[in-house]
C-alpha cells in the first residue's frame, strides 16, 4: 500500500524537524555568542513559539475539515478559550504583586469594585486544574454547539457561518466587563507560571520547547486518529455523507467525536500561547482569526496534516515579515495568496510538492516499468 | 393494536407521501416475502425511488404504514437504524467512496460494531481479511482491491456497491437501477449476480432495462403515480393495457 508507506516517511520527516526545532531553538539562543550568525535573539524564541502554537492550531482544523468535511470558520475561539483558561491561571499567580495588591482579587475586578472571586474563577490557582479547564471548556463547548449542529443536519457552508457567529458572540460577551474576565483588555501583566518568571529567558525556552512537544503529540494524534478506522469512516463521511449513514454508521456521532477532539487540540494550543504572548484579550474571538486559519491550512495542503503545520508557519512569518516592512499591504498579500493557492494549487504546497515528486519519481521509473500501479492480489 | 402476525418480510400497506401537494405515493401498498426477488419498474415519477426513500428512512411518509419483518416501524425509524436493522441500498448512481480502495470500501460496509470509540479501537482481524477476499471474489475485483474505488470503470463500481451492501450482511436489499450505463455483458453478469444473492436473501430491483428484468425471471410490480398499477409475472404485467398505456407503449 504505497499511500500507507508515505504516510510513515511523512511522520518521520515531520517528527525529526520539529525535533531539530526543539534542540536548535533553544541551542542558538543560549549557545552561540550573541553577535555570531548563529545566534537566535530573545524576542525571537516567543515568536517561535507562538506560531508553533497557531501550528497545532491549524493542525486541529485540517483534523475536521481535510478529514471530515466540517468546515469550522469559529476555531479560533477554541484557541481562545483555552487561552483564557490559562490567562485565568496566570492572572491567579501574580497573587498580591498587582498595582491593587488585593492578594486574591485580580486588578480589573478590584477596579469594578468587586468584593469577592465569581465562582467560575475558583479553582483556577491550582495548575492541574487549569490545565485540564484548557482541554475541558473548549471541548465542552464543542460538544455542546456540535450536538445540537450535527443532529440536525447542519453542514456545508451553514455550518460554517453557524460557527462564525459562535465565535463573533463569544467575542461580544468577553468584551463585557460583567462576564469576569476582564472585557476589553482582557487578562495580562503575567508574573510567573508555575513560580518560573514568565518573561525570562529560559522560561520562554522551556514554554517553546513544550509547545513544539504539543505539536509533536497532536500530529501523532490526530495520524493515529486518520489511519485508524474511525478515519476511514471520517473521509466516508466527508465524500459521500449519506452513503456513510444507509451503511448504518452515526454520522452525527462520528463529527460530533472529531469536532470535540479538535477543539481540544485547539484549546491546547491556546493554553500553551497565551503564557509566551503574555495577553489574552477577546480580539482573539475575532472572526477573521478563525478565517485566516483556514487560510494557513488550505496553503499548506488540506487534509494532509502536515501541510497544515507548514501554512501556518510560513504565513505567520511572512505576516511577521510584512506587518514590518510593508504592514499596510499584508492584507493584500493574504488575499492574493489565498486566491492563488485557490487557483493555481488546490492541494496546498504540501499537494503540489507531493505531484511533483511523483512525477518526477515516475520519470524515473518509466525506463524499467511503463505501468507501476497495478497490484496483483498476493 | 397488537403485533399483526404478517409473514411478510416487508410489508407496506396505504403509503402516502406528498411534497407540496403532489402526491409522489398514493395509497401504496406492497408486499415482500423472506428471499424473494421482486422488479419494479414504472415511468419515471411513479414513485420508484421515494417507495426506496419511506423504506430506508429518508423520507417520513404522510400515512401509511411500513413494517419489517412484521415487527419494526420503519416510519419510526432513522437511516442509520434501519440499516442496523438489515436493509442495504444502492443508489441510481453508483455511490462509493472514491477515495479509498476497493478493500477498505468493503471494509467499511462489513457487519461490525458500527460506534466511534468501536472502529477507533478496532484491529483488523484475519477473519474481516476473509470475508473481505470472498466478497471481492465474488464481485469480481480482486484484482482491483487496491486501487481507488474512484479509478473504478463505471460497471466496476456498480458492483463494488453491491458487493458493499453484501458485505453488510442485509435481509434485504434495495437495488436502484443495477443495469444503468453497463455493457450488454455487464448486464447479463449482473442479473446472474442479483439471483445468485436473492437465493438467500429479499431483493428489490427498481430497473427500466426490459431485458434485465425478462432476465431476472422473478415477480413485477409496475407503480404509476404513486401506487400500484399491476402485479404479477413479466409477461402478465406487460399484456396489461394501462401499463402498455403508461410505460411501456411510450
Amino acid at each position: 500500500m504505497r499511500t500507507q508507506s508515505l504516510f510513515d516517511r511523512q511522520t518521520t520527516l515531520v517528527l525529526s524537524l520539529l525535533t531539530a526545532a526543539a534542540i536548535l531553538v533553544p541551542a542558538m539562543n543560549v549557545l552561540a555568542p550573541p553577535g555570531s550568525a548563529l545566534h537566535l535573539s530573545d524576542h525571537l524564541v516567543p515568536l517561535l513559539g507562538k506560531y508553533v502554537c497557531f501550528a497545532l492550531l491549524a493542525l486541529s482544523v485540517d483534523l475536521i475539515w481535510g478529514f471530515c468535511g466540517i468546515l469550522s470558520l469559529g476555531h479560533g475561539a477554541f484557541f481562545a478559550l483555552g487561552g483564557y483558561a490559562m490567562g485565568m491561571y496566570l492572572m491567579r499567580q501574580i497573587g498580591s504583586r498587582g498595582v491593587y495588591g488585593d492578594p486574591i482579587l485580580p486588578d480589573f475586578m478590584v477596579f469594578l469594585n468587586w468584593k469577592e472571586l465569581p465562582w467560575f474563577w475558583h479553582g483556577f490557582d491550582w495548575f492541574p486544574f487549569a490545565a485540564l479547564m484548557v482541554l475541558l471548556v473548549p471541548g465542552a463547548l464543542a460538544l455542546f454547539f456540535g450536538w445540537f449542529a450535527f443532529r440536525s443536519r447542519v453542514t456545508g457552508v451553514y455550518f460554517s457561518i453557524i460557527t462564525q457567529a459562535m465565535t463573533f458572540a463569544l467575542m461580544l460577551a468577553f468584551f463585557r466587563n460583567d462576564m469576569g474576565l476582564g472585557g476589553n483588555n482582557g487578562l495580562t501583566d503575567f508574573k510567573e507560571i508555575l513560580g518560573f518568571p514568565v518573561q525570562a529567558g529560559s522560561t520562554r525556552i522551556v514554554l517553546f520547547v513544550l509547545s513544539v512537544l504539543a505539536l509533536a503529540g497532536g500530529y501523532l494524534l490526530c495520524r493515529w486518529v486518520v489511519g485508524s478506522t474511525f478515519g476511514k469512516v471520517l473521509v466516508a463521511v466527508r465524500d459521500a455523507e449519506s452513503r456513510t449513514r444507509f451503511l448504518g454508521y452515526r454520522v452525527e456521532h462520528y463529527k460530533l467525536a472529531v469536532f470535540t477532539l479538535s477543539a481540544m487540540l485547539a484549546g491546547v494550543a491556546g493554553g500553551l500561547y497565551v503564557p509566551q504572548v503574555g495577553i489574552i484579550n477577546p480580539s482573539e474571538f475575532a472572526p477573521a482569526n478563525s478565517i485566516e486559519v483556514v487560510i494557513w491550512v488550505a496553503v499548506g495542503g488540506r487534509g494532509t496534516l502536515a501541510g497544515p503545520i507548514v501554512g501556518a508557519l510560513l504565513v505567520n512569518a511572512g505576516k511577521t515579515w510584512f506587518t514590518g516592512a510593508l504592514p499596510e499591504f499584508w492584507l493584500f498579500a493574504l488575499g492574493s495568496l489565498f486566491v492563488f493557492v485557490t487557483l493555481f494549487m488546490p492541494r496546498g504546497i504540501l499537494g503540489a510538492a507531493g505531484s511533483l515528486w511523483e512525477r518526477s519519481s515516475r520519470r524515473l521509473l518509466a525506463g524499467r516499468s511503463p505501468e507501476p500501479v497495478t497490484h496483483a492480489a498476493e | 393494536m397488537t403485533a399483526p402476525v404478517t409473514p411478510t418480510l416487508l410489508y407496506l400497506d396505504n403509503v402516502t407521501v406528498s411534497f407540496d401537494g403532489f402526491r409522489a405515493l398514493n395509497a401504496l401498498s406492497l408486499t415482500i416475502d423472506y428471499a424473494e426477488m421482486r422488479a419494479i419498474i414504472g415511468p419515471n415519477g411513479a414513485g420508484k425511488t421515494t417507495m426506496m426513500d419511506v423504506i430506508t428512512g429518508k423520507t417520513q411518509p404522510n400515512e401509511g404504514t411500513a413494517l419489517f419483518e412484521g415487527a419494526h416501524d420503519l416510519t419510526a425509524l432513522d437511516e442509520t437504524a434501519i440499516a442496523e436493522l438489515g436493509i442495504g441500498r444502492k443508489f441510481q448512481t453508483p455511490t462509493v467512496f472514491e477515495m479509498h480502495t476497493v478493500e477498505d470500501n468493503l471494509l467499511l460496509a462489513l457487519k461490525n460494531k458500527r460506534g466511534p470509540l468501536a472502529t477507533l479501537l478496532s484491529r483488523r482481524a484475519n477473519q474481516e481479511r476473509e470475508r473481505i477476499d470472498t466478497l471481492l471474489e465474488r464481485v469480481r475485483l480482486t484484482a482491483q482491491r487496491h486501487r481507488r474505488a474512484g479509478e473504478l470503470s463505471h460497471g466496476q463500481k456498480q458492483w463494488l456497491e453491491i458487493g458493499m451492501l453484501l458485505a453488510q450482511e442485509p435481509k434485504l436489499l434495495l437495488i436502484d437501477e443495477p443495469a444503468a450505463g453497463m455493457t450488454d455483458q455487464e448486464t447479463a453478469d449482473t442479473a446472474d449476480l442479483l439471483r445468485d444473492i436473492a437465493r438467500s436473501k429479499a431483493v428489490i430491483v427498481v430497473e427500466h432495462d426490459m431485458t434485465f428484468v425478462r432476465d431476472l425471471g422473478v415477480k413485477v410490480t409496475c407503480l404509476h403515480e404513486g401506487s400500484v398499477l399491476a402485479e404479477g409475472s413479466l409477461d402478465a404485467v406487460s399484456a396489461n393495457e394501462r401499463v402498455v398505456e403508461v410505460y411501456l407503449g411510450r
